[in-house]
């Protein structure tokens, strides 16, 4: 065991645990920040991802010891209780179903479109693509990334 | 309300707000300020059960069904508001939790709207009828002489007489007794509303789950964290019917936070103070295994020779009509062909989960199983509990149609649970979930046909073997997998069933039936058989619709064409008017896409891409569906991308078009994800699909540029009454495998008759046919 610091949402936290847990572990079980998922611990599927240093990050086959960047999941992307851009997309494009998938898909397109604020479709799907829902609701993913790319840019929904 | 009830509710926001409720946070579940049992059944003849009036004029509904993320809970809340007259937006709904709701079965076939519908409209018009009673009584006036809107009861002569549900029920219950002989037949007095007066129900209003979780606040299955909750991991035999011969506990029980090795026939599991202590140990525990005398079965590239070869289990008596042997006889032109379909897995997004807490002496299980109530009796069982000591509550989890109607992990958390007497988290691993979750069965079918000189069917002959035996059942005590690792085993082996294709053409001789085989060995295999959403639909719809492809083909027809002129040779009105139904989502799928007509294959083009489209319809029950694809296939390198996809849909009465918008449209895409990728990939003794790249599911980049559904729904004949809803959950999946090769068939000409139409076998049958 170790004593580790770490930085998530703008809150530091101070764990004591081995240095090579995966960071998922840590968040979902020592932190109570569930918005990251256990989908396959393989890094395959992205159900944990997380945000570090502005790039979508699986948390399920990092470990804690090297996620010395500040953090971010789900739960931090809404701003003083309003949500992401993505989030309502995904409201108003009602994505999900089981949304068990539903923060590898959001977490990764937020860093998309961080980088690339108008993606065109090809570069969504690029984007997406290690992204897996089995569910399928890859085409409402993408219809909403397209939106809240739209209203970003202030444009209509 | 109880904390249970409250964390089951929280996540349907609108109501909270709406109800000026606080949210109340969690950490974790406290199981100390649990109702502490026992847990009596819910009785299902007090309307009490169904449906709670609180003070400031709001109504929780209590539903004995889950919802897989199909939007049935909104959907029934939609039904009930409109039955109760309240507004939407103050009712909220409990789904599945055995001790809360009656047992509704939890959810299974499509079947939530078609059966329960008129249940839960039946129970809130009788809520209604009792309030209406109570509110005339307050008022002083006759009860046909008061009104209601929005759960406010006024003096039809005087609107400034008025009386809400919530100060009528005041917190107190309504005392009324329903009858019906069953849960299925439960009814008041009071007789539901006309569908034209209903006001929520048809509209597309939000799914009320969707803010927690597209902000991380839902609470799901995995999340529940009684207090002092371990960790526990299985350990599974190396190989298929392998019997344990040792156990090293030394391996382990050094590693830090190592609780217990648990072991009892062939079943392992470890247990530790961490999860990432337990995975830990459980991959560092060494075991002896012996592998079995002979081999469980045979390797997925052999087993359809198996299948050919196999003596059946059970067959089942044909159903015909006419002569189809002598008609094929004496047909001037024949048709003969074997679709293959091999055994396809679950593959749940993540793996098999639960959470068991044995305080108070009791056993609550926390669950993402659909069939909550059949796990609580599986769990009751297998514990040596009686029935009221344990309570399953149903939560949200990942997707996992029909493997969570079994989904081994409630057991294994629960007789952990009980031998170390802790709380206990049970997660399945990926590798675990792929190689051992239950399996769809594979299918070899053999269709005949023949043409008389006119190029018109004759004869029909559908031949099934679906390989279903040991077919399990839903947590059941002595099939769940930890029974049969503990060698017990059911009397009788699930016997499995077969398919017949599910279509209204009116052929003169036509014979279908089907064989069940088994593989060597049904039990402590990776290859259990259990219900993949849609059983066996969409392989007795692949080698149906293919096969009416190759007659079209052989008869220089267009594919719609002889699909339109088979269904419309008999005018008569069937039950439910599927015949004229059928007829319609054809119609309405080939208008959406601009069908032309013409015979397949189309000539061939050149270049690298060849496009092509197909078309399949099927039912399901009740519900029709006509489905569109066109594809198109690269010559080099035999991938198939399907660019547009067409479903027209059939449920009947439709009770949120927005969801069943969505479900079609991830539904449709899980059908072509079966179509284009999956397969189980076996040698003789092991499982060798472990993940998402050993076995691959559909990705964004497969998604169509274009997808349209079509809400048919409706009888054609506008003089009938309105049809009921119907399943709207696994109809449009059934019919992609057929739609996918058909489309294949018309841009290339070749015609590909074992599924997934991945690159490589596209390829090779390309090559083959020299394209
Ligand atoms: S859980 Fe991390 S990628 Fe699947
Ligand atoms: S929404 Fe269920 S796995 Fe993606």
């Amino acid at each position: 065991m170790a004593k580790l610091d770490l930085k998530v949402n703008g809150r530091s936290h101070t764990v004591d645990v081995d240095p090579a847990t995966p960071l998922l572990y840590v968040l979902r079980n020592d932190l109570g920040l569930q918005g990251p998922r256990f989908g396959c611990g393989l890094g395959q599927c992205g159900a944990c991802t997380v945000i570090i240093n502005g790039n979508a990050t699986r948390s399920c086959i990092l470990p804690v010891s090297n996620a010395t960047a500040e953090i971010t999941t789900l739960e931090g992307l809404a701003v003083n209780g309003k949500l992401h851009p993505l989030q309502q997309a995904w409201l108003d494009e009602q994505v999900p179903q089981c949304g068990f998938c539903q923060n590898g898909q959001i977490m990764t397109a937020k860093v998309l479109l961080d980088k690339n604020p108008r993606p065109t479709r090809a570069q969504v799907v690029d984007a997406m693509n290690q992204t897996l829902c089995r569910c399928m609701t890859y085409y409402r993913v993408q219809t909403a990334i397209e939106r809240a790319a739209r209203v970003m840019a202030g444009g209509a929904a | 309300m109880n904390q249970v009830e409250e964390i089951l509710t929280t996540h349907r926001r609108g109501f909270l707000k709406s109800a000026g409720m606080l949210l109340v946070g969690y950490a974790a579940f406290d199981a100390k300020a649990q109702t502490p049992g026992p847990y009596r059944d819910p009785d299902f003849h007090q309307l009490d059960s169904w449906i709670v009036i609180h003070e400031d004029n709001s109504a929780t509904f209590y539903v004995g069904k889950t919802d897989l993320g199909q939007g049935t809970g909104t959907g029934f809340r939609q039904l009930m508001s409109d039955e109760l007259d309240i507004a939407f937006d103050r009712t909220t709904c409990i789904m599945g939790s055995t001790d809360n709701t009656v047992d509704q079965g939890g959810s299974g076939g499509s079947t939530a709207m078609e059966r329960e519908s008129p249940v839960m409209r039946r129970v809130a018009a009788e809520a209604r009828r009792t309030l209406l009673e109570m509110g005339a009584a307050r008022l002083g006036v006759p009860v046909d002489q008061v009104a209601v809107n929005d759960a406010v009861i006024t003096a039809k002569a005087d609107a400034t007489k008025r009386v809400t549900y919530g100060q009528l029920v005041a917190g107190k219950k309504f005392n009324v007794t329903l009858t019906g002989a069953n849960i299925g037949a439960v009814t008041g007095q009071a007789k539901i509303k006309a569908v034209q007066d209903l006001k929520y129900t048809g509209q597309p209003l939000l799914r009320d789950d969707l803010a927690g979780k597209v902000d991380g606040t839902t609470k799901w299955a995995v999340d529940v964290k009684p207090a002092g909750m371990v960790h526990a991991r299985n350990v599974k035999p190396p190989f298929a019917c392998a019997k344990l011969t040792g156990i090293d506990e030394s391996s382990v029980n050094k590693l830090p936070g190592f609780i217990k090795v648990l072991s009892k026939g062939n079943y392992v599991a470890v247990v530790c103070e961490r999860e990432e202590q337990a995975i830990r140990a459980a991959r560092a525990l060494k075991t002896t295994w012996e592998k079995p005398a002979t081999a469980p079965f045979p390797t997925s590239e052999n087993l359809f020779n198996y299948l050919r070869t196999a003596t059946p289990t059970s067959t089942s008596r044909p159903i015909t009509n006419g002569d189809a042997d002598a008609a094929f006889a004496s047909a001037a032109t024949k048709l003969e062909a074997e679709y293959q379909i091999p055994f396809q897995g679950h593959t749940a997004f993540a793996g098999a989960h639960a959470t068991a807490d044995p305080s108070n002496g009791q056993m609550t299980v926390y669950t993402n199983d659909m069939k909550s109530y059949g796990m609580r009796r599986g769990v009751a069982t297998f514990l040596g509990l009686p029935l009221d000591r344990v309570r399953v509550v149903w939560m949200q989890g990942p997707q996992g149609y029909g493997r969570t109607a079994a989904d081994d992990a409630g057991c294994e958390a629960a007789w952990i649970a009980q031998q170390i007497n802790r709380p206990v988290r049970m997660q399945w691993m990926r590798e675990e979930e792929t190689a051992w979750d239950t399996k769809g069965p594979a299918f070899l079918v053999k269709m005949r046909a023949g043409l008389d000189a006119s190029g018109k069917l004759v004869a029909y002959d559908y031949n099934a073997r679906s390989c279903d035996y040991g077919h399990v059942g839903y947590n059941e005590p002595d099939t769940v997998l930890i029974a049969q690792l503990m060698g017990i085993r059911p009397a009788r082996p699930g016997a499995g069933s077969t398919a017949t294709p599910n279509d209204m053409y009116s052929i003169p001789n036509r014979k279908v039936g089907g064989d069940v085989v088994s593989l060597p060995n049904p039990w402590e295999t990776p290859l259990r058989l259990g219900n993949l959403r849609d059983p066996n639909g969409p392989q007795s719809t692949f080698a149906a619709e293919s096969f009416l492809d190759e007659i079209a083909a052989a008869s220089k027809t267009d594919p719609l064409e002889l699909r339109l002129q088979l269904l419309g040779a008999d005018k008569t009105d069937d039950n439910g008017f599927r015949r004229a139904r059928s007829i319609a989502v054809l119609k309405a799928a080939a208008d959406a896409y601009g069908w032309d007509t013409r015979p397949s294959p189309k000539p061939r083009a050149t270049g690298n891409i060849l496009t092509g489209r197909g078309i399949a319809y099927t039912f399901r029950g009740l519900t029709m569906v006509a489905v569109i694809t066109e594809v198109e296939v690269n010559r080099q390198t035999g991938h198939v991308y399907t660019k547009r996809l067409v479903c027209a849909h059939d449920c009947g009465l439709v009770v949120n078009p927005l969801s069943l918008r969505r479900t079609i449209e991830c539904g449709s895409l899980y059908g072509l994800s079966r179509a284009l990728h999956e397969e189980v990939k076996f040698d003789t003794e092991k499982v060798t699909s472990l993940d998402w790249f050993s076995h691959p599911s559909l990705r964004h980049a497969d998604t169509p540029e274009r997808i349209d559904i079509v809400l048919v729904n409706g009888d054609p004949n506008p003089a009938r009454p309105d049809l009921p809803a119907y399943g709207g959950g696994e109809a449009m999946l059934k019919p992609l495998m057929a739609a996918i090769g058909n489309a294949i068939y018309d841009a290339t000409g070749v015609r590909i008759r074992r599924v997934p139409f991945r690159d490589d076998r596209v390829l090779a049958a390309l090559k083959a046919a020299g394209v």
